[in-house]
């Protein structure tokens, strides 16, 4: 007698359906002592796909889960030439927050915050999001100043930001050195309660396993090689594993977005720099806001595992290379310790990079180009992370309509030729 | 530690230089359309692999120099010869 409406009963009948994750799912599976099924399924690739989505990151996984999600577009492959969340979705520092500069930039990531903030219910997976707080510091009056400007069109735009003082600070953050005999003293912060941090694996596991649900087919270790344009339009996709017939192709790769879009001759307006990133051992929670600070060049966040994560700015030089340098180290340490001394006795882990694709006004490129069927999701700086959800959404949207929808506008490629650049180089990354 | 081969002080330190990157030809400013120009000012080859570009040795001689780079293992090499200095 069918009358059970738990999900996973109601799966059984459908093979691959994902298990739903509950607590009595994991007392049942405890109880029979069973495997879990994989959380997303592998496929033979086919050789015809309504859209291919180049980059399983959270980007591309993102936009394969919308459109099969809210566009009913199911006939869609998502490549990586490694596994997913293989790159900038695995490399970055999992900070999440929405108190940009231009008004554009402020409803976007915000709208990407609020995504996150049901993304857990809507994936039937824990992606950890943990609405901590974000402080932005600011040692000069310049850098108040442009605290006070964000702060403003955050309140304009119904985003939650203040600037506070040193006072404040001290009492959100203790182990902050606010005193003023520091070598650059904290004059204020830009104080953002919604900002936070994730679990970034998670969320790509959590996208992965939806889109797969719904019908999307994800190809791991699937390096693209060529890009097939005939009369201005997309034919197809080759890849290491064989062609595939398509219309579509979005682009929505990190690191590698200029050579990807070379295959279809688009020329964008991107530099690859790499960031490196560092962790420590783990201590006992101390420090619950995210700090950031623009003129160390450093962000601080303590895991739910105790681990600090930090992170810098870009590296002074373009390059595809990931290999860390102990000159990183070196600064970052010194930089982490001028802001809290009491740190000069943990060790660190592990040093990483990931590649970022600069561009010249620091917001993103979304839309399509020149080539019919060819649109990109690129350019995604140092900030591609926190914006997954609203770029899959949007994209999903400007694949399935053929238009880019409002909130992504201002962030088409040919702003550049026609010179509407949307500057957020006061509030996308430090040191700069 | 990644070494530039300087061609006034020899091997240098690449932490001594300021990187300035690709070098594309710039348009004539009395004749180029906007789009011409902002694509002079905005589009870069982004090139994985040996590129020939300009740094500043400014803690050095306080030149600009040309130096080949490989992009994705970081190998320096002198540029070709004839390369101007920008």
């Amino acid at each position: 007698m069918p009358v059970n409406t738990n999900g996973r009963r109601r799966g059984r009948g459908r093979p691959g359906y994902p298990a739903r994750y509950s607590a009595a799912a994991l007392l049942y599976r405890g109880l029979i002592r069973r495997e879990w099924p994989p959380a997303w399924r592998s496929h033979p690739m086919k050789s015809r796909y309504d859209v291919v989505i180049v980059g399983g990151g959270v980007h591309g996984l993102a936009a394969a889960y919308y459109l099969a999600a809210n566009h009913g577009i199911t006939d869609v492959a998502v490549l990586d030439k490694g596994y997913i969340g293989s790159g900038g979705s695995g490399r970055n520092t999992a900070i999440l927050r929405s108190n940009y500069l231009t008004p554009e930039g402020v409803r976007f990531y915000d709208r990407s915050v609020r995504l996150y903030q049901h993304l857990a219910t809507d994936l039937d997976y824990n992606v950890m999001f943990s609405q901590r707080g974000h402080l932005t510091l600011a040692h000069s009056d310049a850098s108040l100043r442009t605290m006070r400007w964000r702060a403003e069109v955050n309140k304009a735009e119904g985003v939650d930001s203040e600037v506070i003082g040193p006072d404040e600070i001290k009492k959100l953050a203790p182990f902050l050195d606010v005193s003023q005999e520091a070598r650059y003293p904290i004059l204020g912060a830009l104080y953002h309660p919604p900002g936070g941090i994730i679990r970034h694996d998670a969320v790509v596991w959590g996208y992965a396993r939806g889109a797969s649900a719904r019908g999307v087919h994800i190809h791991q270790n699937t390096e693209v090689t060529g890009i097939d344009v005939a009369n201005g339009r997309v034919r197809g996709v080759r890849t290491a594993q064989g062609d595939i017939a398509t219309r579509t192709v979005l682009n929505a790769t990190a690191g590698w977005s200029t050579l990807i879009a070379d295959m279809a001759g688009v020329r964008l307006p991107v530099t690859t720099y790499p960031l490196q990133a560092a962790v420590t051992e783990p201590v006992k929670p101390f420090l619950s806001t995210v700090i950031v600070s623009g003129t160390l060049h450093v962000y601080i966040s303590q895991t739910d595992r105790g681990e600090l994560v930090f992170g810098a700015s870009v590296d002074p030089f373009t390059s595809y290379s990931m290999r860390g340098s102990l000159e990183f180290i070196e600064g970052l340490a010194g930089h982490v310790l001028e802001l809290m001394p009491p740190l000069s006795k943990v060790r660190l882990l592990r040093q990483w990079a990931g590649l970022c694709d600069m561009t010249p006004d620091f917001s993103p490129i979304m839309g399509p180009t020149a080539v019919a069927g060819f649109l990109v999701d690129v350019g995604w700086g140092t900030y591609g992370f926190k914006a997954g959800p609203v770029s899959g959404e949007a994209m999903a949207e400007c694949v399935a309509s053929g238009q880019p929808p409002g909130i992504i506008a201002a962030f088409g490629l040919e702003r550049f030729a026609a010179g509407g650049l949307v500057g957020e180089k006061g509030a996308a990354a430090v040191g700069h | 530690m990644i070494l530039l081969p300087c061609p006034w002080c020899g091997p240098r330190d690449a932490s001594e230089f300021s990187h300035v990157g690709e070098t594309p030809p710039r348009p004539d400013p009395r004749t180029a359309t906007p789009v011409e120009w902002r694509g002079y000012l905005y589009l870069r080859a982004n090139t994985r692999g040996w590129v020939v570009e300009s740094w500043y040795h400014r803690m050095g001689c306080r030149k600009f120099v040309q130096v080949e780079r490989h992009t994705d293992t970081n190998q320096t090499r002198p540029a070709p010869a004839g390369q101007s200095l920008r």
